[in-house]
Order: structure tokens, then C-alpha cells, then sequence
């Protein structure tokens, strides 16, 4: 009975929390609401037993949420409203709801069709961590590993993008120095 | 049976929420008389026997001064800010073991609210959350020098929350286990099992990072004390401001157990005379925290971020890859 209480309490949090994310027109509301959102998700993963997917899912999102307000602070005045370009609202409301339930559809018909069985069940004895850790490095090795040396790719690209004059620290250098690399800064500007 | 389970958690939940409620205003009080001694002040001693009223005194003024919302601010989020700094600092809790258990009048209790197995991630995991209310108070200010402390606080966390993970991946490695309990069991044969021994460097650099998640002072950074104000918290008043300093005390806390728990053997064998060390130790890194806050400076920004990335960062890579090679 609790798991019942549990479930639809933190589904109507959840579905609630997304709802004021997408509605709200004040940058705030919404990256806070879709971080709540974010770790309300969790509460399924405990409740189905899955420990350590909800404990990933809650570090996971905090993370990635809190980038976005990264965004936020350098694009908006979060604490004024944002005033967005609404073309036909119906149109919107219809696609969405459309594109929803073709997502739902084509994740379930492959369990309703042929009767989906797990293909590596439970080994006994061995605790959640270990199970996650025992099918990513056997069944899903690759897609593992492709996504490692994607993440590799993206940092390399994100040091190259940020990384002009990083071997300059403006706090280390004296106020002379700092003025001569503007006038050279300025020269080539000119130049070019 | 499961009715029964329900009300032993929830007696456990608020046994903890008062214990260490009262513990962060208590710690104001240790933390102003430790700071006067070493700085060759009195502190506290108008109040009560040797001040130790002022706890109380303060707490009456906190809840009773007005609430005031300022008129630019971002309502809702301002008034929830708060609350996440103290809740999360809470929720953490939940998956410490404070003692070993105990039987009391027949009833065996395990001091610790729910055993789930992968105690250290959760506990991370939600301090990391816990980011969230100076965040979202210094965002929702309308105040520049509170989102200027917002924004540096979100980025020493960040960075610091990597050297954390990667410093305790190493311990894990030894024991297989990501509940405090089974680290606690793994170092129960005394004082030469405790993991610090085996993992010196983890040990320390788990350490200064606790110091980063605290937000406590060589790190303190999220309230910069070279701006005269409190960062954050300026535009906080009251119990608001009050629900901070309780979260900032209470993180102090449970993280001085967390670490007692991962490197110095827990409560050990679970004897009364274990548990009367665990408490010892987590005293010892409490007074450690206010020690370093009367000894050191804060660090610049800048010397903060090199720190984390040029120095501890690959300090903690090269150790799990030691660690690594040896176990195998």
C-alpha cells in the first residue's frame, strides 16, 4: 500500500513540476521546477528497487540542471519575466501531444508484441551496484565505450574552443603587462 | 509488521531532525568560543553560565525578527531557497550510520534511517542538491553581489564535488560496498584495519574537499568575506537566513561522519566504547572545521579552481589507478 501512496504521490509531483517548467514564463521557475522534476524521478527508480539508478539519476541531473542556470545567468535577468514568441498555441498543443503518445507507442509495442523477457536475469547474491556494473561490461560494452570516447571528443573540443590565452592569468600579471597585450591586441585588429 | 516499520523510521526522522537542529545552534556557540580563544577574545559570557545562553538568546531573535521579502526579488524561489539548503542537509543523514545498534527494552534499533546499499552515492549525491539553495538565493536576490557569490559558489562546488568522488572511488575499490555499514564492518578488527592507513592521500584529499562542500573557510568562497557582505544570504533576514546556518552546521556534521565512518573505523566492533569513538572523532574534524577557520585565510578564486584541477584532481586520478594496479 505504501509502494501505491509512494508512486502516485511522486508521479503527480512530477508531472506537476514539468508542467510549470514548460508553462512558466519566468527562467527561474522553470530551471528550478525541471531540476525538482529531475530528482522526483528518482523516487521511482527506489521504489522498483533500483538503488543505484535513482542515486545516479538525482547526481546526474543535479549536475546537468545546474549548467543550465549557468545559461541562465549569462543570457536573462532571471529575475525579470521573459516575454516569448507564441505562434498558433493549438498547433503546439496538438503536435506535442501527438509526437507523446507515438513515443509511447512505439517503446511499448515491441513488450506488448513478443512478450519481452529479461535476457540476463538477476545472479543471486550480488547487490544492485554490481548487477548495473556485470550487463555494462559484458552485453553493453561497446555503446559503453563509443560513449566514453564521445565524452573524450567533447572535452577536447570544449579545451580547444576555451582555450585561447589560457596560459595568461590576468590576477598574475602586473598592470603594465596587461596593458601591452591590449595595445597588441588592438595592432592586430588593425591589421587584419 | 510494516505499520511498525513506519513509525520506528518516522520516531528515527525526528530524533535525528531535533538532535542535530539543536547541534547547529549549539555549534554557533562552540564555534564563537574555540574562534575567541584562539584570537584572545572571550566570546560569548554575558548570557547564562559562560554564555551558553546566548544559543537560546539567538534563537528567540531569529524567529521572531520579521521575514522581510524584498520588492524585486523572484518570490517563490527567495522564500524556497532556504528550506533546500536545510533539507537537503537532512535527507543526507538518512543514510548515516550514527551508532552501532543497540538493543532498547528488548527492541533492537539500528540507528540509521534506511540501510539502502548505496549509502555514500545517496549521501553525495544529495549535498551535492544541497548546491541548489545558495544557488537559487543568490539568482533570486536581485542583488548583484549575491549573484556574483551564487555563481562562485556553483562553481567551487562543481569542481570540488569531482575531487570528492574520484578521492573515494579508491576506498570503494577496497571494499566492494557503497554502504557506510559494510565500510564500517570492512575496518572493524581495530586500529590497523582503518582505511586511512591503506589510502592516506584519498583520506587527505576527501578532507579538503570537505571543506569546499561545507563551504567552510580556507574555501568560503560562497559568502566572500572580501565584499564586507554575507554573499548569498544579504537580502535574508530571520529564520530564512537562520534555515542557512542550520544546513551549513548540520552539513558540517554529517560530513565529519561520513569521513570518521569511510577512513578512521566507524564505530567499530559496535562496543559502547566504539561508539564513544566515533563521536569522538566526528567532535575532533568539527573542531578541525573552526581550528582551520581561525588559522587560515580564504583563497582566491582563482588559486581555488588550480588547486582543484592542476593538484588534487590528478593527485586523485594517479591514486585510483595505483589503487587499481595493486588489488589486481
Amino acid at each position: 500500500m505504501f509502494e501505491a501512496i509512494a508512486f502516485y504521490l511522486f508521479a503527480f509531483l512530477t508531472i506537476s513540476m514539468f508542467y510549470i517548467a514548460v508553462t512558466t514564463s519566468q527562467a527561474l521557475y522553470a530551471l528550478s521546477a525541471l531540476a525538482a522534476g529531475m530528482i522526483f524521478i528518482s523516487a521511482f527508480f527506489f521504489i522498483l528497487g533500483a538503488d543505484f539508478l535513482g542515486a545516479v539519476q538525482i547526481v546526474v541531473y543535479s549536475g546537468a540542471v545546474m549548467a543550465l542556470y549557468a545559461f541562465g545567468m549569462m543570457f536573462f535577468d532571471t529575475t525579470r519575466e521573459i516575454k516569448e514568441k507564441q505562434g498558433n498555441k493549438a498547433i503546439v498543443l496538438g503536435l506535442s501531444i501527438i509526437s507523446a503518445i507515438l513515443v509511447v507507442a512505439i517503446v511499448a509495442a515491441p513488450i506488448v508484441g513478443n512478450n519481452i523477457e529479461a535476457l540476463y536475469p538477476m545472479v543471486e547474491g550480488a547487490g544492485n551496484t554490481q548487477e548495473v556494473g556485470m550487463v555494462l561490461f559484458t552485453k553493453y560494452l561497446v555503446p559503453f565505450e563509443v560513449a566514453a570516447v564521445m565524452l573524450l571528443v567533447a572535452m577536447i573540443a570544449g579545451i580547444v574552443l576555451a582555450g585561447k590565452k589560457m596560459d595568461l592569468s590576468l590576477t598574475l600579471m602586473s598592470e603594465a603587462e596587461i596593458m601591452m597585450m591590449k595595445e597588441e591586441d588592438k595592432n592586430k585588429k588593425a591589421l587584419s | 509488521m510494516e505499520t511498525a516499520y513506519l513509525i520506528e523510521t518516522v520516531i528515527k526522522i525526528v530524533v535525528i531532525l531535533l538532535i542535530f537542529s539543536a547541534l547547529a545552534g549549539i555549534g554557533t556557540y562552540f564555534e564563537r568560543k574555540v574562534l575567541a580563544f584562539m584570537q584572545r577574545r572571550l566570546g560569548p559570557v554575558n548570557v547564562g553560565p559562560f554564555g551558553l545562553l546566548q544559543v537560546a538568546a539567538d534563537g528567540i531573535k531569529l524567529f521572531t525578527k520579521e521575514d522581510i521579502i524584498p520588492t524585486n526579488v523572484v518570490g517563490r524561489i527567495f522564500k524556497i531557497a532556504p528550506v533546500i539548503t536545510a533539507a537537503t542537509a537532512f535527507m543526507a543523514a538518512a543514510a548515516i550510520p550514527f551508532l552501532p545498534s543497540f538493543t532498547l527494552f528488548g527492541y533492537e534499533v539500528h540507528p540509521i534511517v534506511a540501510d539502502i546499499n548505496i549509502g555514500i552515492l545517496y549521501i553525495l549525491g544529495i549535498m551535492g542538491v544541497g548546491l541548489y539553495g545558495p544557488l537559487l538565493g543568490g539568482m533570486a536576490s536581485a542583488n548583484k553581489f549575491s549573484l556574483l557569490s551564487a555563481a562562485r559558489g556553483a562553481a567551487v562546488f562543481i569542481s570540488y564535488e569531482v575531487v570528492t568522488g574520484l578521492s573515494i572511488l579508491a576506498p570503494i575499490m577496497m571494499v566492494g560496498s557503497l554502504s557506510l555499514i559494510d565500510f564500517n564492518d570492512y575496518q572493524a578488527g581495530g586500529f590497523t584495519t582503518w582505511i586511512v592507513w591503506s589510502q592516506p592521500v584519498a583520506f587527505i584529499l576527501f578532507w579538503i574537499a570537505a571543506f569546499a562542500e561545507t563551504g567552510r573557510t580556507p574555501f568560503h568562497l560562497i559568502a566572500n568575506d572580501h565584499e564586507i557582505i554575507d554573499g548569498f544570504g544579504t537580502e535574508y533576514s530571520g529564520m530564512r537566513w537562520g534555515l542557512f546556518f542550520i544546513g551549513e552546521y548540520a552539513n558540517m556534521f554529517f560530513i565529519s561522519f561520513v569521513i570518521s565512518i569511510i577512513f578512521l573505523g566507524g564505530y567499530g566492533d559496535g562496543s559502547f566504547l566504539g561508539a564513544l569513538g566515533l563521536l569522538l572523532k566526528v567532535a575532533f574534524f568539527f573542531f578541525f572545521f573552526l581550528w582551520t577557520r581561525a588559522a587560515w585565510p580564504d583563497v582566491r578564486p582563482d588559486q581555488l579552481m588550480w588547486l582543484c584541477w592542476k593538484v588534487l584532481m590528478p593527485i586523485a586520478v594517479i591514486n585510483i589507478v595505483i589503487t587499481g594496479i595493486v588489488m589486481m
